[in-house]
């Protein structure tokens, strides 16, 4: 059969597309049932604004190189960070954080774990509060102030590829962005925000209220990581794979 | 392009192809290792029909012996509870006082404790409750919310100045900044608070400020300073400090104060898990 197709100009091309066919149909295929694949949960949220900046940040300092955002279905790592990540938690995640090299530890629920004060102190000197930490420290966050003038230009670029932003969510993106930095205590519309986004963490989170800085959205958004889904009221058998 | 011909020396065919004058064999693939390849692929077809693999159109199959690695885990940790509960049950069912009444419930404590203690807590109150800057320490006899092993448990469940609606909450007024100490009088105030432990350096200062410190701090610090943990009103009379012990702390302590904050455990760690984490905080040096 080798030496007939390799001697038969048409019979090659035949053979070949077949075979990257199959190629292709194992890669496709999967993607049209992904409605399937994504577990049904409620609690899930597109990020917010400063949220997605200070992913934006997480992913410009290469935070994924040490750090994966996938607790896998194994007993060692339910105990140690909560419950396996669902599919749906990503959903919204462009690129997805997952991984599993873990020179640090996983963040898939991180959020609310420490206090926004020791996340702030963590990263300008992680020795400072883990004395064996071999993470390098990110001091110039603290004091760079946050590029946020495009925070409306992201979700729409995010909403073309498929991440549900509502048009309301995209014209008060910047607005939405200073509230949830202030908190209850600035002049935002808060309960506007908390309307787009429910389950919001407000506040300041870097400790310094007179400048939003990098430190502030790379805070808001791992003090959210992991904190969407409330697994009490998820049906065990209706997410297993 | 050559004949096809047999190699006299090997006894193979040659496959046809020649450069200049060499020619190539045209040897088969090792028997055992094609026979080990159609094995595999057999044995593909096997797992199959035993594991999840194809895809359909709203689901996948299932295989016959229903795998999920979802599944195993569930199952897995439902056998974990289940080899636990000679223990657990007990520690659901027994008040937090009564715990370290039983000494094997309190050694299990005090093992489960420490682990737990070391992934959620020792990143801020450090290794062993040793403390880090502003954390305090917990392996001392100077409690902010009370040390009793009840107060520790409501403190680990809800946390202080959380997200949750249940949390501790105190906070100190910024004496400064809404004008309701002068500058002088803040000076006084934190000489008076340092002679408390005996490091005062100006008598004439600190007998004035202990007017201002009866008047303004008495209500929640205690009159002689010694404390209200149910206010989360530090004790200012032992010379322990959360956020320094230099008079310069202490003025902007009262002028412009800091406030920790821990977080609720309440959503995050099982009961049986915060009681052993309490009964183990409450070990580590000065439980009341």
């Amino acid at each position: 059969m080798q030496s007939l197709l390799e001697r038969n100009v048409i019979l090659l091309s035949i053979a070949i597309l077949v075979t990257v066919s199959i190629g292709g149909l194992v890669q496709i295929v999967p993607l049209y049932t992904i409605e399937n694949t994504i577990e049904k949960v409620d609690g899930m949220r597109p990020y917010t604004p400063l949220e997605q900046a200070g992913r934006n940040i997480y992913i410009r300092e290469g935070c994924y190189l040490c750090h994966s955002q996938m607790i896998r279905p194994f007993r060692d790592e339910a105990e140690r960070y909560g419950h396996y990540s669902l599919a749906a938690e990503s959903m919204y995640d462009h690129p997805f954080q997952w991984g599993s090299k873990r020179t640090g530890p996983d963040l898939a629920r991180v959020g609310g774990k420490y206090s926004n004060e020791w996340h702030t102190e963590h990263l300008i000197d992680p020795r400072a509060v883990v004395p064996e930490s071999i993470m390098p420290g990110y001091p110039f966050m603290a004091t760079t102030p946050l590029n946020f003038d495009d925070a409306g230009e992201h979700l729409k670029t995010l909403r073309a590829v498929g991440v549900p932003y509502s048009d309301d969510q995209i014209a008060n993106a910047l607005a939405d962005l200073k509230t949830q930095a202030t908190g209850e205590n600035g002049d935002g519309d808060v309960e506007g925000l908390k309307n787009r986004y429910p389950n919001v963490p407000l506040g300041d989170f870097d400790g310094n209220p007179d400048q939003l800085t990098e430190m502030d959205a790379l805070v808001a958004y791992l003090q959210m990581l992991g904190t969407l889904v409330d697994f009490s009221s998820v049906d065990a058998k209706s997410i297993e794979r | 392009m050559a004949e096809i011909e047999k190699d006299a020396v090997s006894g193979r065919d040659t496959t046809g192809h020649e450069w200049d004058g060499i020619k190539e064999l045209n040897t088969p693939l090792p028997r055992w290792w094609l026979y080990t390849f159609y094995v595999s692929i057999i044995w593909s077809i096997g797992y199959w029909v035993v594991y999840p693999a194809w895809p359909t159109l709203s689901d996948y199959t299932k295989g016959v012996i229903g795998y999920s690695s979802r599944g195993e885990l569930a199952s897995e940790l439902e056998a974990r509870d289940k080899s636990r509960t000679v223990w657990t049950d007990k520690f659901a069912a027994l008040p937090i006082e009564d715990i370290s009444k039983d000494s094997e419930l309190l050694n299990y404590a005090m093992a489960g404790g420490r682990a737990i203690f070391a992934e959620n807590c020792a990143p801020c109150h450090g290794a062993s409750g040793s403390g880090i800057g502003s954390y305090p320490v917990l392996a001392d006899d100077d409690w902010i919310w009370g040390g009793a092993v009840g107060d520790i448990y409501t403190t680990v469940n809800y946390g202080i100045r959380s997200t949750h609606n249940d949390t501790r909450l105190g906070e100190m007024p910024n004496f400064a900044d809404e004008g309701m100490l002068g500058k002088e009088q803040v000076s006084d105030v934190a000489e008076y608070v340092l002679s408390l432990s005996g490091g005062a350096s100006d008598n004439a200062s600190a007998g004035r400020g202990a007017e201002i410190f009866a008047t303004e701090c008495a209500s929640c610090h205690g009159e002689n300073g010694e404390g209200v943990p149910s206010m989360g009103a530090p004790r200012l009379s032992d010379g322990i400090w959360l956020y320094g012990k230099t008079k310069q702390n202490i003025v902007s302590q009262i002028s412009t104060p800091k406030h920790g904050v821990m977080p609720a455990w309440v959503d995050r760690l099982d009961d049986v898990s915060i009681k052993q984490v309490s009964v183990y905080v409450h070990s580590l040096g000065g439980g009341q």
